[in-house]
């Protein structure tokens, strides 16, 4: 593959897109496919046939509000469809020339106004399994670039100058692991991508393996070139069947064009991708347990140094990154490290992806530039929290995060401000709460989900957490004194401090957050044995409840 | 071997040692004579860094490092005994008495019992945390041993001894989070697994989890030293 078959097959796909007035992109997300939407598609594309209309209906990937699906985007008017039926085929396709049909147009212009789509640019408007609608859209030319025009070196610089770092919740500058790995000694050297996203309401890396896989697989060719790696794996939870086999048809898509295998676009690079799926642990997403995992191990994780990139997979030189950290390396070598370094903020550049959930009118995929104020994100882009309720928390960095109040919401959005209010960048789940969350019950569950997703070897985190939720769930039930909830302090501290990965290390940040901010709604329930937001079954224990006990 | 390459020198509490580079904290800290509580280490097997009982500062540092892992780097300053780290090697103690049953009266490892000794050596002497009492399976099945999980400290010093000494790999760790359990085979009873009957993952274990059923009601002292003599032994071979 050189540039000009590129251009080649760029030019083919936008002829063919010529041939049609409109293009309408029905998601094929998983969240959508399971309201149907394909369903709807086939519906839509019989319409087409029987009225003659010069459409092209596209299986496309994640539109973004995925709790209003199935969604449907029409180009080029750029109309959005939502909650939308096998029986609302008809009316779409008649519209078509004419006004857009109102009862199921989503008017979102706060929604996107603010957003700025870097790794989702593709997302919703390419077919995800057509490689070809990849390369129209640029994809590609960033691999044929670093492979023609720059050394390895070369690009890691390029990586380095850009500011990126890395998505997968620790924020390491990627272009220092990537130098790391390209000097370590030691052959093979692999490259993995961490596709295992376990935190609990994130949904970032799926939409882009299930919208867009190429994008992730052109970053880790890229990745390889540049650390000289010549296999790759990519570590996706079984519990995402579609973004696998979505994947893997690319796999075979991008082999068959010659951007995996031997002799890559013609040069003497050669590398390939196999695919490993995980069992369902939280904690394989650490990256030492997920390669115990790879090697057919338990995934449990071990100490460190080593680190991978001096000594990983089966002992060799090992880079690891997240889904999105690859997605972002192909726009950074097409636009320049300059392009992407004037995104975000000093120590934070270029966009994040989160995956905006709980009580929040718009519910679904956001990316925005780092930087923007939590409050932005939260009241214009996600419309504000609904039914008339009161914003409390937002939560962020999943289960090793943190709840963050209202006071805090003019923060901008960064690795280092995040880590500074007490919560955490993650992986890039962001759970809003209003009046009716208890945070107590809030940090109970996370703590709960830490227990439960522990992998058992050290014991601070194996024990401590069964002991954190434990004493917990006593404050909950309006059972709990002072002195445990200074023991809870207390463990929190160990836990926190004498842990062995990241798991236990960050397993008390939820209940230390809550406790900062929402310190009063612990006391209720201790003092007065009530839950404020009724939401603890405390209540039955009030003096007055025990007493009607004793006269009846 | 240029002595000059290989030596680094460091300061444990406030003593200047010097160390071979490939040493870790606690190999010097033990030639020194300087103590710091383990459970999972054992000389002779690989190591896991699980307990966190022999974690230590290092000056400069917020993070604390486990020494057993930790390797020696040159003008390193240890400290290996604190206010804080005393209350974190209490508190991970505490955990462990809370986790399971250790009523160390009614033990047959009583007196001869790595946990014992070491909850001594921290001056524990009380637990603050409920004990969770939870009810699991006494193996009985295997002729000579038997496994108390009640007694389990999960330090996998069976997992590692079979596989890496005996190289039966029989044990293994089963379950995740506070339900871990160590297995023989595929959790099929101890006295019909594939194990040899070597009996060295008894003289591993700390507690009285695994014992030698003979040794019920008399002391049952166990003899994990025998490892890094066999080790060098074979490596004599
Ligand atoms: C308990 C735990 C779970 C993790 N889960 C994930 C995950 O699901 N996806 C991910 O990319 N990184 C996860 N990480 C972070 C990885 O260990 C690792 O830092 C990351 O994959 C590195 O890639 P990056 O530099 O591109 O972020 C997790 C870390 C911990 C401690
Ligand atoms: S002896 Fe170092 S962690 Fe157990």
């Amino acid at each position: 593959m050189n540039s000009e078959e590129l251009q080649q097959i760029a030019e083919a796909v936008r002829l063919e897109h010529e041939k049609y007035d409109y293009e309408i992109n029905v998601c094929m997300g998983a969240g959508c496919l399971a309201q149907h939407s394909d369903k709807f598609k086939d519906a839509l594309a019989k319409e087409v046939e029987s009225s003659g209309k010069r459409c092209h209906v596209r299986s496309a990937g994640c539109l973004g509000l995925c709790a209003a699906g199935p969604l449907a985007l029409v180009d080029p008017i750029e109309v959005r469809y939502g909650h939308l039926r096998e029986s609302d085929a008809k009316e779409v396709i008649a519209s078509l020339g004419g006004k857009p049909v109102e009862r199921l147009e989503m008017h979102l212009e706060n929604y996107f106004q603010g957003q700025q789509h870097v790794v989702l640019e593709n997302c919703g408007r390419i077919d995800p399994e057509k490689i070809e609608e990849y390369i129209s859209r640029g994809g590609y030319e960033a691999l044929l670039k670093a492979l023609t025009e720059m050394d390895p070196q070369g690009v890691i610089d390029q990586i380095a100058k850009s500011g990126l770092r890395g998505r997968g919740g620790g924020g390491y500058p990627t272009g220092l692991k990537w130098g790391t790995v390209a000097k370590a000694v030691g052959s093979p050297k692999y490259v993995i991508c961490n596709g295992d996203e376990g935190d609990p309401g994130a949904f970032m890396d799926r939409s882009v393996l299930e919208g867009d896989p190429q994008r992730v697989i052109e970053g880790m060719v890229i990745a390889a070139y540049a650390v000289g790696a010549t296999k790759g794996y990519i570590y996706v939870r079984a519990e995402y069947p579609l973004a696998v086999s979505r994947f893997s048809a690319s796999l075979r898509e991008a082999r068959r064009h010659g951007f995996l295998g031997a002799n890559i676009c013609g040069t003497p690079l050669l590398f390939d991708i196999e695919i490993r799926l995980g069992a369902g642990a939280f904690v394989c997403g650490e990256e030492t347990a997920l390669i115990a995992s790879i090697e057919g191990k338990r995934g449990t994780p071990r100490t460190r140094p080593p680190y991978p990139a001096v000594s990983g997979l089966w002992n060799c030189p090992t880079l690891i990154n997240n889904v999105e950290t690859f997605a972002n390396v192909a726009p950074i070598l097409r636009n320049g490290a300059e392009w992407f370094a004037g995104m975000g903020t000093a120590h934070s550049k270029g966009t994040k992806v989160f995956a905006l959930t709980g009580k929040i009118t718009n519910t679904g995929l956001v990316e925005i530039p780092m930087g923007m104020p939590l409050r932005e994100i939260i009241f214009s882009i996600g419309g504000g929290v609904p039914d008339g309720h009161k914003f409390k928390a937002v939560q962020t960095g999943g289960p090793s995060g943190g709840c963050l109040p209202e006071e805090h919401l003019d923060l901008n959005i960064s690795y280092d401000a995040l880590i500074g209010a007490g919560s955490m960048m993650g992986s890039g789940g962001m759970i809003v709460m209003d009046d009716t969350s208890c945070m107590v019950n809030v940090a109970r569950f996370f703590v709960e989900f830490c227990m439960t997703e522990s992998c058992g070897k050290c014991i601070p985190c194996r024990a401590g957490t069964a002991q954190m939720f434990g004493l917990l769930s006593k404050i909950c039930n309006g059972e709990a004194s002072h002195q445990d909830l200074d023991l809870l302090i207390d463990l929190c501290d160990v836990v926190k401090n004498t842990s062995l990965c990241g798991l236990g290390q960050t397993a008390p940040n939820p209940v230390l957050s809550t406790l900062r901010y929402f310190r009063d709604e612990y006391l209720e329930h201790i003092d007065h044995h009530r839950c404020p937001a009724g939401v603890c079954a405390c209540n039955a224990r009030t003096p007055k409840a025990e007493l009607a006990e004793v006269t009846v | 071997m240029s002595a000059s390459v290989d030596v680094k020198t460091l300061v444990i509490d406030g003593v200047d040692v010097s160390a071979r580079q490939d040493q870790t904290v606690l190999d010097v800290a033990r030639e020194n004579n300087i103590f710091i509580p383990t459970l999972c280490h054992l000389e002779g097997l690989s190591e896991v860094g699980a307990c966190r009982l022999c974690l230590v500062e290092i000056k400069g540092s917020p993070k604390l490092f486990p020494a057993c892992v930790l390797k020696v780097e040159e003008g390193m300053e240890v400290i290996t005994h604190s206010e804080r780290l005393l209350h974190y090697r209490q508190t991970i103690l505490e955990l462990l008495f809370a986790e399971r049953n250790h009523v160390c009266a009614v033990c047959v490892a009583n007196g001869n019992c790595e946990l014992q000794t070491i909850a001594q050596s921290q001056r524990l002497t009380h637990v603050r945390l409920p004990y969770r009492n939870p009810k699991l399976p006494v193996d009985l099945s295997h002729e000579r041993f038997a496994a108390d999980h009640n007694r389990c400290i999960l330090c996998t010093r069976c997992v590692r001894v079979c596989a890496e000494i005996e190289g039966a790999h029989v044990w293994d760790v089963m379950g995740r989070g506070i339900d871990s359990m160590v297995i023989t085979d595929l959790n099929d009873p101890w006295g019909s697994s594939s194990c040899t009957r070597c009996g060295k993952c008894v003289q591993v274990c700390p507690t009285g989890a695994l014992f030698d059923k003979s040794k019920v009601g008399v002391s049952h002292p166990k003899s994990p030293e025998f490892l890094p003599y066999l080790n060098l032994m074979r490596e004599e071979q």
